[in-house]
């Protein structure tokens, strides 16, 4: 269980102590505050971090009277840039010797000194717009350089973020990306609910992660409760976290043809994704596997008849899969595109913590289902592909290996479906206790740390899915592409906007 | 190579249908009614109210009422019940018209808008807050099997070319601008689809620092087409039903 160790020291010492575990290897997972004057008079800075061992947590303490200040370990640790500028946004505790000094979360039309994660911020507090604030871009500045903006409406049927291209005629020479256009304030919207009425909102942070975020928050509250599912449960619920990976997947392969019109691919693509959507709707109630996933245990069981229609559903994509990949492999107009575009290094992404199949697609061997087990993962033969490259035809591949893995594994967890109890009563956990929570999405690792409140409430949940140390490897990826390869390197991450924005 | 291509294609064949000839399974998540009236009345202990997480329900004297608009379809209410008086259907079909299509006759606006938008209406997406979900459904739109070309629909790059906005999620304090831009932008006539059950009540995530709101809140809406996600036959019903149009006619 995370973490294995926990190193507690003050605010000022976080840098030495962070930079001394990342110079052994350590690998920073995830970065958050929490406001903890009502608990202990103290602002809490939580560092995440994996090594060889396992995983260690380091709490940086700031205490209420002390400046609200803390020294940025950003400068050795790429990985830390986003969490440090969020903290400095939510929390008003500022990362001294940050490189980028600007807003990440709040945008221009907040006002200075609104820091909403604060516990003395009565989320309805009516906050002024500012009118015709600056977000400056980071750019590129020469002779014929110029900039191309794009969004954050963007063309296609995608949701909203502002990319703006510094370009040396077609090619690209930086990216730099405002995100969290659709910043919901989740964390905040869950603050003082009961756990129970808080998890339909985290199952609604992200539609393409509905299960790995309901996974990860339920397993959060399961081990402070004590609570184990049962056999069923779990099994249960790994169908359900590789249907959803499943449907992703092929619906991902198929996009990634839209970034060179490959309309045969696309629609193949589009196809089977539906044909494994309506399997899923047929299973939970809900296209996007909702409804099934709650802490405690599951919410439906399975009848013969819909495992039949899983098994029936997994023995016609099969052949057809295999059909679409073979338009692939020796494609060589597809391949040219795809080949050496977009790479991110094994070193950048080993930096910026990328995870999932960016990751894999690195040369970075990670996957949550086996590094840090949970459910019923430990009985299941896992196969875990990893490529070198780095480019967008890496990141299709390990996509393409990974859903003849899914497809292989949806099968083995009906063969080996245990009987048990559906939902297991949740008893009443002790205020202030916190605990991870976490699950591999169809995008990589998405982590949930929840401490709760008074009567079985939320006192603060962060949630960090894939997409957010993913984003950042995109402005690693594009430059040195051609602008007419932006569609498909960012298709080949496939990174959601709602995941990272919350 | 292209043999291959030309040989999926073949052996594919056609996959589409008519959007509702495509029946959702009956245990899917739609509609949520109270039972009809017969022994052991609702006993107003109000649980369904409290633990709606859409506050989509009110309790009267009459029993437990759910607004479609704000209802995240669960199911929470009806397992909650102590009396077994609530029950989830697969009813999907649920989209309502407000704005230039309010009221029981259609307005001279309304008219004009079905005779020069009715066979070809062009929709441009706006995602301002959502979780996605809705936008995927929208995404499967232009699926082989829904294929909304078929009713004279498509989506377009600009709203400068759009006669149709769906738009998806809660208003965003930092998408509000955008959402404001994009309306400003498209032509009139134009309409407006609130897509999904926080695009239709904006109350999903509470009313919290960065969320304003319904759609309706920052401009008007005609179409409200709730689901959380709605269906692609869900959408293709809110259309049809503003263009008073049916499969067949
Ligand atoms: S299904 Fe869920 S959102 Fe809808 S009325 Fe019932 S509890 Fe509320
Ligand atoms: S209505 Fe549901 S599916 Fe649509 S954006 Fe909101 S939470 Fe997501």
């Amino acid at each position: 269980m995370l973490p294995h160790d926990t190193k507690i020291v003050p605010a000022f010492q976080l840098r030495e102590t962070a930079y001394a575990i990342s110079r052994e290897g350590g690998r920073l997972l995830a970065m958050f505050a929490n406001d903890e004057r009502p608990v202990c008079g103290k602002f809490v800075i939580y560092c995440l971090f994996s090594n060889d061992g396992g995983t260690v947590l380091v709490k940086g303490l700031l205490d209420r009277d002390e400046t609200p200040e803390f020294p940025s370990i950003s400068p050795e640790i790429p990985a830390a840039a986003w969490y440090e500028r969020e903290i400095r946004d939510l929390f008003g505790l500022k990362p001294v010797g940050h490189p980028d000094p600007r807003r990440l979360v709040l945008h221009e039309n907040f006002p200075d000194g609104v820091h909403p994660l604060r516990k003395d911020f009565d989320t309805r507090t009516p906050i002024e717009t500012v009118v015709g604030g600056e977000f400056p871009m980071a750019g590129v500045s020469g002779e014929g350089v110029f900039e191309v903006p794009v969004g954050p409406i963007h063309a296609g049927i995608i949701e909203p973020g502002h990319f703006r291209f510094s370009q040396a005629g077609e090619m690209m020479m930086r990216l730099d990306a405002k995100m969290f256009f659709v910043h919901r304030g989740i964390e905040k919207a869950v603050e003082g609910q009961p756990l129970a009425d808080a998890f339909y909102r985290v199952e609604r942070i992200s539609g393409i992660a509905s299960v790995a975020h309901a996974l990860a928050y339920s397993q959060a509250v399961e081990s402070l409760a004590g609570v184990v599912p049962s056999g069923r449960a779990r099994y249960l619920r790994a169908l359900v976290a590789e249907m959803e990976r499943l449907y992703n997947h092929v619906g991902d392969i198929g996009n990634m043809c839209a970034g060179i019109g490959f309309a045969v691919a696309i629609m193949a693509g589009a196809r089977m994704k539906e044909a494994v959507m309506q399997v899923s709707d047929r299973l939970t109630g809900n296209r996007f596997l909702r409804g099934m996933v709650a802490p405690g245990g599951v919410r439906r069981d399975i009848d013969a008849a819909t495992e039949q229609a899983i098994r029936t559903l997994l023995d016609a994509l099969e052949p057809d899969f295999t059909e679409l990949v073979g338009l692939f492999r020796e494609n060589d107009e597809l391949l040219e595109r795809m080949n050496t575009t977009g790479i991110v290094p094994k070193q950048a992404a080993f930096d910026l913590g990328v995870t999932g199949v960016g990751a894999r697609a690195s040369g970075v061997d990670t996957d949550y289902r086996r590094d840090f087990p949970y459910g019923c993962y430990p009985d299941l033969a896992l196969s875990i592909p990893v490529y070198t490259a780095g480019d967008v035809a890496a990141r299709l591949w390990v996509r393409v290996d990974e859903t003849y893995a899914c497809i292989r594994l949806i099968r083995q967890i009906l063969d080996q479906m245990p009987e048990g109890e559906l939902r297991l009563p949740v008893p009443s956990i002790p205020a202030h206790s916190s605990a991870f929570g976490w699950a591999e999405s169809s995008q990589g690792g998405v982590i949930h740390w929840l401490m709760t409140g008074k009567d079985d409430t939320v006192y603060r949940l962060f949630v960090r899915a894939a997409a957010y140390p993913n984003w950042p490897a995109l402005t690693v990826a594009a430059p040195g592409n051609i602008i007419p390869d932006f569609p498909l390197i960012n298709k080949s991450f496939e990174l959601s906007y709602a995941c990272l924005d919350r | 190579m292209l043999l291959d291509v030309w040989r999926k294609i073949i052996t594919t064949g056609t996959v589409t249908r008519d959007f509702d000839a495509v029946v959702p399974p009956a245990c899917s998540r739609g509609q949520v009614v109270p039972k009809a009236a017969r022994d052991g009345a609702c006993a107003a202990c109000r649980k369904c109210e409290a633990a709606c997480p859409g506050q989509a329900i009110t309790v009267d004297g009459e029993g437990a009422h759910v607004d479609d608009k704000a209802c995240l379809f669960c199911g929470r209410c009806v397992s909650l019940c102590p009396k077994d008086r609530l029950e989830q259907t697969a009813k999907y079909d649920l989209a309502s018209l407000g704005g230039v299509f309010a009221g029981p006759s259609p307005s001279d606006t309304a008219r004009k808008i079905r005779a020069a938008l009715g066979r070809s209406l062009h929709i441009r997406h706006v995602d301002i807050g959502s979780c996605n979900a809705c936008d995927f459904e929208m995404t499967h739109l232009c699926n082989p099997i829904y294929d909304v070309q078929q009713y004279g629909l498509d989506f377009v790059p600009s709203p400068r070319h759009a006669d149709l906005l769906m738009v998806t999620g809660v208003v965003t304090r930092n998408s509000t601008q955008a959402l404001q831009m994009t309306y400003e932008a498209t032509p009139t006539p134009k309409l407006v689809m609130a897509v999904g059950t926080c695009a239709c009540s904006g109350k999903a995530f509470g009313e919290g620092y960065a969320v304003r709101g319904a759609v309706d809140s920052i401009v008007p809406v005609d179409i409200y087409v709730p689901g959380c996600p709605p269906r692609p036959q869900a959408i293709i019903d809110g259309v049809m039903k503003a263009l008073a149009r049916r499969i067949g006619q």
